[in-house]
Parts: structure tokens; C-alpha cells; sequence
């Protein structure tokens, strides 16, 4: 099960070579077995994608699975950090284990570059001046989702997330922005996979309209069984639940439901277009936003090496915190406590001959930066 | 809360326990008969829906896939007795769960290998889909209906088969003396084989069943194998009868726990706390009936006395 696989070509290229001094090793630590496999996979894929396209062969990538477990996850960071010496970490999936490893990494001075998770408790309070979230803060998408519902005339919603640091910090997104009435507020178990009991209450409940966060195979039964179901409110929900890996799954229960996302393939510019081909080319699959937000992690991690080695922690953490690299969302920058400034979309599930994909069709949130900032103290 | 909710989550409750009772029954032979704690049972859950998947894809028949699972399911279990499990019969338990715990890795890696970590299609037939509307007004899902009655049938079948057929026979003498069913001719191993493969085979039925309203993927048999270890302790190791009652426990007290328990905290606490806390309580509840259950008897509710 532990599955150690080194980056490849790359990595052989780099021992060969000795790079030595200047060289960078990371230690990426994410999901590659059990239920949420595929969201790591997808990371992992843009992020060695960006690396092989960097040409750079002093990065050196060690890859280790977590089994979407925190014991595991913190046992590998402190073998990753004190056995293999790695200088820069990434890769988790889940906020819970983000929550369990990144503030113990931080404070042995490792910077943590997150490709995902991006919990309430680490943006504010929690912030740390080597800790930078390339995805976003867990609540931007499903405030977005809130001006979303706001703006289609949504004024009772029956929502439910997960009971974990990321579904709570997505029902508290919601109402953020939410100006509506609830019809209902239910925290399923992580990972559950029958939600009859939860579209039943849904039923009763009188709602105008369901919200819900429910990232993997979670998302793929709840709309299986809730198409099934006979109840037709419309959904509302966050990327996580549509994302390119998990649509083909779902078939056509998701046609036209509305979610928001940061990223989508169809934005317009450089980057996202070569990087679309490309990892289609290489991986014979069409990205994720998963794959979008590790591909952005590596670059970002790319043009800091750029400009300054990780021996010297305030200059590489200054390249970092510039972000001078080209997002494939377009336009990227960091707030203050290291979370991104970014646009976010209203996106609708459409069906390209067979594959079932995502297309922009509107703006949710523009220059949207999380409400933590204000907490954190570096 | 309305009747008409709670009707519907009896239901859910008794679907989910049906699709429990399919878990525990092979478990709960394989352990009574042979002694053996099976971990890699939740396998056979996965390879059944792998292959429903499979043949569905190929064929668009939802009923040969679900012939698949059962056929797939009993080979792959007829298999693993007869190259791994037959040795483990006479060792202790410690080394038996060691050996199927790495049948799981074993199995999830050569099923990831197969077929990717994608989760895999696999839909409900357009003839079972969508609701119907019961007496009372009660919209329920046709597909969990038919889910209900395929496990009260295989319960029925195999009630008569424990206790009507020459096999049903040769199976309890096992349970209560191993050498001396031996002694009298029958042939143990072969008949061990046939308990495993049918177990495995209601496993792998139970996959398919699920996996078309859930997701097919690697992994997916292991939370349901925990629940069904907590059915057959708590309706007692080796008794069909108690998987059943235990299984349809285990489902009502899941699926209403999560309902009443939330509207319960938010009589004295705010609606979003009373939703995080009674939801935190209630995946506990299982674990709270096994516990009780256990106090009052202690080999289960229908166990032999140990």
C-alpha cells in the first residue's frame, strides 16, 4: 500500500545529474487510494505536468499516498521532512488532514504549498507566513454559489455538506452570501454513499432549491439517488460535486445544473489552452479543476525557484508571495494572509458529444478574496 | 415531521438493512461453519459491482449484469478458499486476519490496476428507475423497493435452504461439530468451498445491487463490511436469523437516528449546532445499539451461548 513512486525521468535525471546545491526537493503527500483517489491523481498529473514542462531538473518530487487518513498523512510529513529532508510540501486533498499536518510543517519551517484544501482555521487565525493556498479559501466557491442563488431568484434552499472542517466552512460560505430563507441544514458523514434518508427530508421540507458540497464518489450518489428520486428542485452546488472526473459517473443526472468554480477549460487565455492540450495529450483525459489547481501549484513553485533558492526562506518566500507565474485562471494574486484573489464562475453541465463537461456562462464573484484576511496575524 | 417522512425513512431504513443482511449472511456462515473471520468479504462486494459495471457497459443489460455479479463474486470466492483460505482453517484467528487483510490490498490493487481509480457507470435500468407513488401519497423510489423485496427473497431462499435442503443440513452439522461431520463422509472441503462461493456470492450481488445507486469504486466494500461485522455480532456470530434481525436493526436505527436526533438537539440549541451535533451523535448510534446489545446478551441476540 505504501506506494513510493519517484517522479519518474525527472527525478533519475536529477539524482543523475547531482544538482546538488541549488536543487529543491518536494515532498507531495496526497490521496492515491480509496474513494477520493482520483482528486489526487488529477493534482498530482498537473503538477508533474508543469514540472516535466518546466524543463527544471532540480525540482525532485517524492510522492506518497495518505489513504485520505490524518495518522498517515502526519507520519509521512515527518518522515518526508526528517529522513528525506524535503524543503517544500503539497498535495493534500482534505482539510482535515491539511488541519492535522500543515501547522506542524510550518513550524519546522518548511513552506506548504496547498494544491486544495484551504480550511477557515488556516486563513485566519491560523495563518502562517510559510503556508500559501494556490486553490482557494474552502468558502470562496460556495459563496459563490450563494450570489449565484441570490441572483437566480433562489429563496428557500435545503442544503448539506459533510460533517468535516471543509463541509462546515462550505455551509458557512453559503449563507454568507445567501440571502434566503433555509428550508433545512444536514451534515452527512464523510464519505457516506446513500443519501435516501437526507433526499427524503429534502422532500418534506418544502424547499425552493437544494445546495450541496459533496466532493468524490459522496457527489456521485447523492445525484444518482436524488435523480431517482422524483424530487425536481433544482441543484445548486460548489465544482467539487461536477468536476471533470466525476461527471462521466454521474451521466446525465447532472445535465444543466449550475455550480461554481474558479476554473474552467473553456477560460480564455494562453496558459489554459496549452494546458488543456497538453493534458489531454499526456494523460488521455480531460482535466479537472483538481488538475488545473495542481498545475498551478507547481508553476507557482517554479517561477519563486526562479528568482530565489529555498536556503534563502525571505527571498523564496517573497518570490512566492509576487505569484508571477501564468495561472491558468487568468488573473492570480495573493492576499495578505498567502490566499488567492480571483475571479469565480457560474458554470452549467453541458454534454460534448459523449463527454459530459463544464461551460462558463456567467461571473459569480469578481476579485473575490475570503473574509479571514482580517484575523491573521503574520 | 410528517408521517409521510417518517414512512419514507422506514423504508430507506429496511433497504439499507436488507442490503446489510446481504454482507452479513455470507459472513456469518463462513464464520460459523469454518471458524474463519473473513476480512476480505468486502471484496467480494467490490468485484461484484465491478463486474455488474463491466457487463452492463458491454451488453446494456442490467439483469445479466447483476447474473455477472453473482457468478463473478462466487468464482473469485471459490478461488481465494482454495488457494488461500483452506490453509487458514486450522490457524488462530490473528493469522487470519492478517491473510485476508492482505487479500484486500491484494484485490483493490488489481482492481485499480484493471479498471482505474475513476469511479466506474453503472446506472439503474430505465424499467426500475424513477419513483411510484405507494398507498398514502408516499413517493418512493422504485429501484430501493426492488431492492427490499431482492433481499427479503434471498433471505427466504436462504432460510429454506438452511433448513429444508440435504446442503442446509450438511452446513449446521458443520457449525456444531467440524471432525465429526467429517468422520461421517461428508465431503468438509468441498462443502466449505460451496459456503464460501455463496457467501461471496451474495456479496458480490449486494455490490451490484448498491453500486448502481452509490458509486463503483475501489474501496467501496470496506465501510460496508464493517457495518456488517457489527450486524452479525449484534444478531450473533453464525445465525442467519440473527443477520437478518441484526441487519434490519442496524438500518432503522442509521437511517432514523440521523432523523430524529438532529430535530431532537433543536429543541434546547441553534438549528445549525443542533444539525452538527445530532449528526456527530447519530453515526455513533450503531455503535451504541451494538454496545447495549451486547450488555443484556452477550453472545448476540441470537447467538449460542459461548
Amino acid at each position: 500500500m505504501k506506494m513510493k513512486s519517484m517522479a519518474l525521468a525527472l527525478s533519475v535525471a536529477a539524482l543523475a545529474s547531482t544538482a546538488g546545491a541549488e536543487g529543491v526537493k518536494v515532498g507531495m503527500i496526497t490521496t492515491l487510494s480509496g474513494g477520493g483517489a482520483g482528486l489526487g491523481m488529477d493534482v498530482r498529473d498537473g503538477f508533474m505536468l508543469a514540472i516535466a514542462q518546466s524543463g527544471n531538473s532540480d525540482i525532485e518530487v517524492v510522492i506518497e499516498d495518505d489513504q485520505r487518513k490524518p495518522d498517515i498523512a502526519v507520519q509521512l510529513a515527518d518522515k518526508m521532512i526528517q529522513s528525506e529532508k524535503v524543503d517544500v510540501l503539497t498535495g493534500i486533498i482534505w482539510s482535515n488532514l491539511a488541519m492535522a499536518v500543515v501547522p506542524s510543517v510550518t513550524a519546522q519551517g518548511k513552506f506548504y504549498l496547498s494544491p486544495n484544501a484551504g480550511p477557515s482555521a488556516l486563513a485566519g487565525k491560523g495563518c502562517h507566513k510559510n503556508y500559501f493556498n494556490v486553490a482557494w479559501q474552502n468558502d470562496n466557491l460556495h459563496e459563490a454559489a450563494g450570489a449565484y442563488a441570490n441572483n437566480a431568484g433562489l429563496k428557500n434552499s435545503f442544503i448539506l455538506a459533510p460533517n468535516y472542517p471543509a463541509g462546515k466552512d462550505s455551509l458557512t460560505g453559503y449563507k454568507r452570501m445567501y440571502e434566503g430563507d433555509l428550508a433545512g441544514e444536514v451534515f452527512t458523514k464523510l464519505g457516506q454513499k446513500d443519501y435516501a434518508a437526507e433526499i427524503a427530508q429534502i422532500r418534506a421540507s418544502g424547499a425552493d432549491s437544494v445546495f450541496f458540497f459533496l466532493p468524490g464518489g459522496m457527489g456521485i450518489s447523492f445525484l444518482k439517488q436524488y435523480a431517482d428520486s422524483g424530487v425536481d428542485l433544482p441543484v445548486v452546488g460548489p465544482a467539487f460535486s461536477f468536476d471533470q472526473g466525476i461527471l462521466q459517473a454521474v451521466g446525465g443526472a447532472a445535465l444543466g445544473v449550475k455550480n461554481t468554480s474558479q476554473w474552467n477549460k473553456d477560460i480564455d487565455n494562453a496558459a489554459n489552452a496549452a494546458f488543456v492540450t497538453s493534458f489531454q495529450a499526456e494523460y488521455g483525459r480531460l482535466p479537472s479543476l483538481y488538475a488545473s489547481q495542481g498545475f498551478d501549484t507547481a508553476n507557482l513553485l517554479i517561477s519563486a525557484l526562479a528568482k530565489s533558492g529555498v536556503a534563502d526562506a525571505d527571498g523564496f518566500r517573497a518570490a512566492l508571495e509576487a505569484a508571477e507565474f501564468d495561472s491558468v485562471r487568468g488573473d492570480f494574486s495573493f492576499a495578505s494572509n498567502h490566499h488567492p484573489i480571483q475571479n469565480i464562475y457560474v458554470r452549467e453541465v453541458i454534454k460534448e458529444g459523449d463527454v459530459f463537461t463544464n461551460k462558463i456562462i456567467g461571473t459569480a464573484l469578481e476579485n473575490h478574496a475570503d473574509v479571514y484576511a482580517a484575523d491573521c496575524q503574520m | 415531521m410528517s408521517t409521510i417522512l417518517v414512512i419514507e425513512q422506514v423504508l430507506n431504513g429496511l433497504q439499507f438493512g436488507v442490503m446489510l443482511f446481504l454482507m452479513a449472511a455470507g459472513l456469518t456462515l463462513v464464520f460459523g461453519v469454518m471458524g474463519l473471520i473473513n476480512l476480505a468479504h468486502g471484496s467480494f462486494y467490490m468485484v461484484g459491482a465491478f463486474a455488474a459495471a463491466a457487463v452492463a457497459g458491454a451488453t446494456g443489460s442490467f439483469f445479466l449484469a447483476l447474473i455477472a455479479s453473482l457468478g463473478v463474486a462466487a468464482a473469485a470466492g471459490a478461488l481465494v478458499e482454495m488457494l488461500v483460505i483452506r490453509r487458514l482453517y486450522s490457524r488462530d484467528h490473528l493469522e487470519q486476519v492478517l491473510a485476508t487483510f492482505a487479500l484486500i490490498l491484494i484485490f483493490s490493487e488489481g482492481t485499480r490496476w484493471l479498471f482505474g481509480s475513476f469511479p466506474l457507470y453503472l446506472n439503474i435500468p430505465v424499467y426500475l428507475s424513477g419513483p411510484v407513488t405507494l398507498p398514502g401519497g408516499i413517493q418512493y423510489p422504485l429501484y430501493r423497493l426492488t431492492i427490499i423485496m431482492v433481499g427479503l427473497l434471498v433471505a427466504t431462499g436462504l432460510f429454506l435452504l438452511i433448513t429444508r435442503t440435504r446442503l442446509g443440513i450438511q452446513i449446521r452439522a458443520g457449525q456444531s461439530d467440524r471432525e465429526m461431520i467429517a468422520a461421517l463422509g461428508v465431503d468438509i472441503s468441498k462443502l466449505y468451498t460451496i459456503v464460501f462461493a455463496l457467501g461471496a456470492a451474495l456479496a458480490g450481488l449486494a455490490g451490484a445491487l448498491v453500486g448502481a445507486i452509490q458509486s463503483v469504486q475501489v474501496g467501496m466494500g470496506e465501510p460496508v463490511l464493517i457495518l456488517a461485522f457489527v450486524v452479525i455480532v449484534i444478531g450473533g456470530i453464525g445465525s442467519i436469523k440473527g443477520a437478518l434481525v441484526g441487519a434490519v436493526l442496524v438500518g432503522l436505527t442509521d437511517t432514523l437516528g440521523g432523523l430524529v436526533l438532529p430535530v431532537f438537539f433543536k429543541l434546547f440549541m441553534g438549528a445549525s449546532a443542533a444539525a452538527s451535533v445530532g449528526s456527530s451523535l447519530a453515526s455513533m448510534l450503531i455503535y451504541i445499539l451494538m454496545v447495549a446489545v451486547l450488555i443484556v446478551k452477550p453472545s448476540g441476540l441470537y447467538g449460542a451461548p459461548a
